[in-house]
């Protein structure tokens, strides 16, 4: 009796102040980072303004008048939406495969591929580096869409995996019967029944895609410089502009919470990789 | 058309072989029932014909013509699984018409043809519905539906109403039969259910271990099993089988006598032994009895107005023409 009675005074208040507590630490990095974003420079290395001061946009008009925010905003559009179309192409056949036409090697191939993301990404950076400007590439959004993509394919072939794997067989051999061949199979029954899994595995990739930054920082210069490249330029040379560094990094992360705001219910479920239903 | 026949088919998984060389043809218009234990590889032998699973040796053809590198879909196969394997995201209608949909009928074709297949199962109130919201029943003859939309060449049913409950299981059976009535189609039928492969088949293949023990009409079956496997597998309640010297007084090593062909006497009888369980079923009795000295335990049928108890005693004598002979291998001895 005293164990129950032990667990629902837990529950009751234990677990909500607990779920709180955590909540707010982890949102407290971001909601200061918003903060001194409407912080003067001066005003936001002085702790006695830590929570109150006078708020100025100087900072966000410094930022569209000298660094043309739009131009890196609407290239981390186009590399992190054609990225993530891409590996979806790429990645939803692949999956289709592994989970219904599986062979022997289908783990170690499942495995091979997550061991992928063990390499360190500094081993290959200088390779890569000169491999892509003797080819031409460099700075490219060519590039850049293929070097995300590449990063995040083996997550988003393990995530598709998974959910196609819920995908009842004899549903898939019905189409067979049916007259269906393997395309028709895919857009027939497997995207139509995977829907919220791949919307899921869609966003995932396109929230990594936006906040990747270490190749996206050295392989571009100008052309082809996301969000990630903006706010690395605003950090060192200059010293310590706190304000106008975290107002571009709002700025920055700002359109991609405001997609995950709304597709949180996706979110969760493919963050449990499709346990929860 | 719909004439299927199967040559040295083979299938192994990995190093073991699951269907040693088979031959076996079933002919345009035949309801044949592929019965036997689970894992005996009826499934397989289905899937194969459908496509669903590759042969490791061996060809199919259908109609004289050789499929067996021929994809599932344009076998010109209809298949209900077990499963039912509806599409839970499309109507009822839309899954009915899937097929004809997949060979770009028109849509006005479609529409009348899934009506006149929604009429015969009477399904036109659901058509508008999605496969989670019906019962049972009703998605298998949504399942039935969206086979018999498009006039396959065969039909090939595995183990369709193993999820129905016993009663429905009853009602589908018959629909199905008056299906093939109807159609005259080839049919293919997967099940471990003697009672179906009795009441529904023209023939019965009877499979154990990828091995067919013996193919025939139902009563033919019934009356002529080739082997004790079979004779033991066909009849419910199952036939009794025994061997020693009662055996061998008819010639045989086994003999085996059906439920239904003994007499009982509580007087005098060939062999005594006392009464374990009686199952009173109303039209029949089936009596269990015990010590006979024959075997653990020796059924008899009898009507239904048969009044015995827990221990009595209680005479039993075969019906001496009606007697099964096996030798030792376990074939039957004419």
């Amino acid at each position: 009796m005293a164990i129950v009675a032990q667990t629902s005074k837990f529950s009751t208040y234990g677990r909500p102040v607990l779920a709180w507590g955590v909540g707010l630490l982890f949102f407290f990095p971001i909601f200061w980072m918003v903060l001194t974003s409407f912080k003067t420079d001066a005003d936001a290395v002085k702790p006695e303004f830590l929570f109150f001061f006078t708020p100025t946009l100087e900072n966000y008009a410094n930022m569209t008048q000298n660094y043309d925010y739009w131009r890196f905003a609407t290239n981390s559009v186009i590399t992190s939406v054609f990225a993530t179309l891409f590996s979806l192409a790429v990645g939803i056949p692949a999956a289709y495969a592994m989970a219904f036409n599986p062979s022997r090697g289908t783990k170690d191939v499942l495995m091979w591929m997550l061991s992928t993301k063990m390499l360190p990404a500094a081993a290959v950076l200088y390779p890569m580096t000169f491999l892509t400007k003797s080819m031409g590439l460099f700075d490219t959004h060519f590039l850049i869409i293929i070097v995300l993509s590449l990063i995040n394919l083996p997550i988003v072939v393990w995530m598709l995996f998974t959910y196609f794997k819920e995908i009842p067989k004899d549903i898939i051999e019905a189409a067979k019967m049916d007259g269906v061949n393997t395309w028709g199979e895919i857009k027939e029954i497997l995207i139509p029944l995977a829907w919220g899994g791949i919307a899921s595995t869609a966003l995932l990739t396109f929230i990594f895609c936006w906040n990747e930054a270490y190749w996206t920082v050295r392989l571009t210069t100008i052309d082809a410089a996301t969000l990630s490249k903006l706010i690395e330029g605003n950090r060192a040379p200059e010293g310590l502009f706190f304000g106008r560094l975290s107002a571009v990094s709002t700025a920055a992360v700002g359109p991609i919470v405001v997609l995950g705001w709304f597709c949180q219910k996706q979110l969760v479920q493919g963050l449990t990789f499709g346990a929860v239903k | 058309m719909g004439r299927i026949v199967l040559k040295k088919v083979t299938k192994s998984f990995g190093e073991t072989q699951v269907i040693p060389p088979l031959d076996l043809t079933i002919e345009d218009g035949e309801f044949a029932v592929f019965v036997g234990p689970s894992g005996c590889g009826k499934s397989t032998l289905l899937r194969m014909i459908a496509g669903l699973e590759d042969l490791t040796s061996g060809d199919i053809e259908i109609d004289n013509e050789i499929v067996t590198d021929v994809p599932p879909s344009k076998r010109g196969l209809a298949m209900v699984f077990q499963s039912y394997a509806l599409y839970p995201h499309m109507t009822v209608r839309k899954n009915i018409g899937f097929p004809l949909r997949m060979e770009k009928l028109s849509q006005s074709e479609i529409d009348k043809r899934v009506e006149t297949a929604a009429t015969s199962l009477n399904l036109l109130d659901y058509l508008d519905r999605k496969p989670g919201q019906l019962s049972g029943g009703q998605r298998q003859r949504v399942a039935i539906g969206r086979a018999i939309v498009r006039d396959p060449s065969a039909f090939l049913f595995d183990e369709p109403l193993s999820n129905l409950d016993a009663a429905l299981r009853v009602g589908m059976r018959l629909e199905i039969s008056e299906m093939h009535e109807r159609m005259k189609t080839t049919m293919i039928y997967v099940t471990h259910d003697q009672v179906e492969a009795m009441t529904m088949a023209n023939k019965i293949v009877v499979l154990q271990a990828g091995v067919i023990e013996q193919v025939g009409s139902p009563l033919d079956l019934y009356h002529r099993p080739q082997n004790l496997f079979v004779a033991g597998f066909i009849g419910s309640p199952k036939m009794n089988l025994f061997s020693g010297p009662e055996a061998e007084k008819f010639g045989a090593h086994t003999i085996g006598i059906r439920p239904e062909h003994t007499d009982v006497s509580m007087t005098e009888g060939a062999w005594e032994g006392r009464v374990g369980v009686a199952e009173h079923l109303g039209s029949d009795t089936f009596i269990h009895v015990h010590e006979t000295g024959l075997t653990d335990m020796f059924t008899v049928r009898r009507a239904g107005d048969i009044t015995v108890k827990h221990g009595d005693k209680i005479f039993l004598t075969p019906q001496t023409d009606k007697i099964h002979k096996f030798d030792k291998n376990g074939l039957r001895i004419e």
